[in-house]
């Protein structure tokens, strides 16, 4: 098995998805605890929908970077959704499941009329479940992902104390003075960030599992913010990396695997903490 | 004079709750607003806070502070019950309001979070997590948060509702003891019983409006006879 292993890590795109996996599966976790948080878990869902429709309308445009416009129609999607604060959420539910449905089916529609493929339903599924796009990340996407995820990174050590304060108690915040405005957006355009990303390791109908697993699992197991935050990143990098490996050598789809993995660790924590409080 | 208050009007989407308040908090006051349930008294105090817009009228704060040198203690909302986070990392979130951005807490930050949860007796349970402490306890954390925000006024709403008496009366004595050291405060209660112990003005909302010192709500009441002269 270690001889397989190491057969293809000798492919460079095989390090590569690796690479770019364990950034991800970081960002994404980072991401899911203020989300979560507040109640917005399924705000992942609904930008990854506005992310597959943008994919389309980019694969109709023929563009060979697609990537920008995705990011583009996704962060301002996310702001119009999430921008808004507590506020919105007169809107919240219903708004994003319209949102959702809307775009999947403007998504379908453009790739099925216009679409050059010969094997359309492959794509979208690859496209929906992330089953190989990971392997085939050029060196430039994996240049890209490693920027924009330590930009994510960097952005949110810098104001972690701050997302803390606005999700803890928006109202407080304030008052006394943060503008929590900007820190929604900030939080809106790291969500659409990280959507697009998490895009090619599991697919968009898999994202709000990366997102959120890591979060509750660690929820279970941790009472203060800095330990869920920590152990959420932990736990989510490890169970990408796990269900990355199994996925290469047992040749299982990446994005299942990986979710799968998530959830697993999530019984396992759930298990734990209910042990942990019995005693 | 603190804050005063001209014939503001409240509401939201301009559409008036409250019409022609006025009011004024000095230095060292101990204001209640008292009201039912409705009649707007977590809008005036967001109104002051600045998160809502007055319809009519101004709310002017004394030249000396910063609007951000308010602290606040929030009616409890359901969301914060469950959130992962210790006594120690809710109070120190209090510090963000120095103006200056700053990744991280400074040396003087965690002085001062640790000075405020001396004062509000939470040395014991700074490692705790704030889902696991009574209400009491949680409503001292969150006082300790605002003051280190400010301590020279502190506006809290309903700060006591939901307590039994002992831990109403604990709370109670916290803010006192505050008071006298020169914290003014606002507070908005339905237990008038503590808010004439306690309290040295009256603010009362609702159909009839209502500002003064305790001695002259209590006259207009009833509940003591108007002194003959
Ligand atoms: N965001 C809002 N938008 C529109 N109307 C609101 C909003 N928040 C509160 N209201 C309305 O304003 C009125 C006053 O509400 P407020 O919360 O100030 O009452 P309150 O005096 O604090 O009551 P309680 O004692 O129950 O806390 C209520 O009729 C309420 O329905
Ligand atoms: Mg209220």
């Amino acid at each position: 098995m270690m001889e397989k292993l190491i057969f293809y890590l000798q492919y460079p795109f095989v390090r590569y998805a690796l690479i770019v996996g364990v950034l991800i599966a970081l960002c994404s976790a980072l991401l899911g605890i203020p989300l979560v948080l507040r109640r917005f878990s399924l705000i992942g869902d609904g930008l990854a929908h506005v992310a597959f429709a943008a994919m389309a309308v980019a694969a109709v445009l023929k563009l060979d970077n697609d990537m920008p416009v995705i990011l583009v129609i996704t962060i301002v999607s996310a702001v119009l959704i999430l921008g808004t604060g507590r506020s919105a959420r007169i809107k919240g539910d219903s708004a994003i499941a319209m949102i959702s449905v809307g775009s999947m089916a403007v998504g379908y529609l453009l790739v099925n009329v216009f679409s050059t493929s010969a094997n359309i339903s492959g794509d979208v599924c690859s496209t929906l479940f992330g089953s190989t796009s990971i392997l085939t990340l050029s060196e430039s996407d994996v240049r890209i992902c490693c920027m924009l995820s330590a930009a994510v990174v960097f952005a949110y050590i810098m104001l972690h104390n701050r997302i803390f304060a606005v999700t803890f108690d928006e109202s407080f915040a304030a008052a006394t003075g943060l503008n929590t405005r900007i820190y929604n957006l900030v939080i809106a355009v790291i969500c659409a960030v990280v959507i697009v990303l998490a895009m090619n390791l599991v697919g968009s109908l898999l994202i709000t599992a990366l997102v959120v697993f890591p979060a509750l699992s660690a929820m279970r197991l941790f009472s203060d913010y800095r330990s869920v935050t920590l152990f959420a990143a932990f736990l989510s990098v490890i169970c990408a990396r796990g269900g990355m490996l199994v996925s290469i050598l047992a040749g299982t789809p990446i994005g299942s695997t990986i979710v799968i993995a998530d959830m697993a660790a999530f019984l396992v924590c759930a298990l734990i903490g209910r042990m942990k409080g019995e005693t | 004079m603190l804050i005063k208050a001209e014939d503001v009007s409240l509401g939201y989407d301009s559409k008036a709750i409250v019409e022609h308040l006025n009011f004024e908090v000095n230095e060292g006051d101990y204001l209640c607003i008292v009201g039912e349930n409705g009649s707007g008294k977590s809008t005036l105090m967001k109104t002051v806070l600045g998160l809502v817009r007055p319809v009519s009228g101004t709310v002017t704060f004394d030249e000396s502070f910063a609007k951000k040198q308010i602290g606040y203690l929030p009616q409890q909302t359901g969301a914060q019950r469950d959130f992962p986070a210790s006594v120690e990392e809710i109070v120190l979130s209090g510090c963000l309001t120095n103006g200056t951005f700053h990744p991280f807490y400074s040396l003087e930050d965690k002085a001062l979070a640790a000075e405020n949860m001396r004062r509000m007796g939470l040395e014991a349970l700074r490692k705790r997590s704030y889902r696991t402490l009574s209400g009491g306890q949680q409503q001292r954390v969150l006082l300790a948060r605002a003051l280190c925000s400010t301590d020279r006024i502190i506006l809290m709403d309903e700060p006591v509702s939901g307590l039994d008496p002992a831990a109403a009366g604990e709370m109670y004595d916290a803010v006192e003891e505050l008071n006298r050291g020169g914290t003014a405060v606002m507070m908005i209660t339905h237990d008038i019983e503590g808010a004439l112990r306690y309290a040295d003005h009256i603010l009362v909302i609702g159909d009839e409006v209502f500002f003064g010192t305790k001695e002259e709500y209590m006259v207009r009441a009833g509940i003591v006879p108007q002194e003959e002269e």
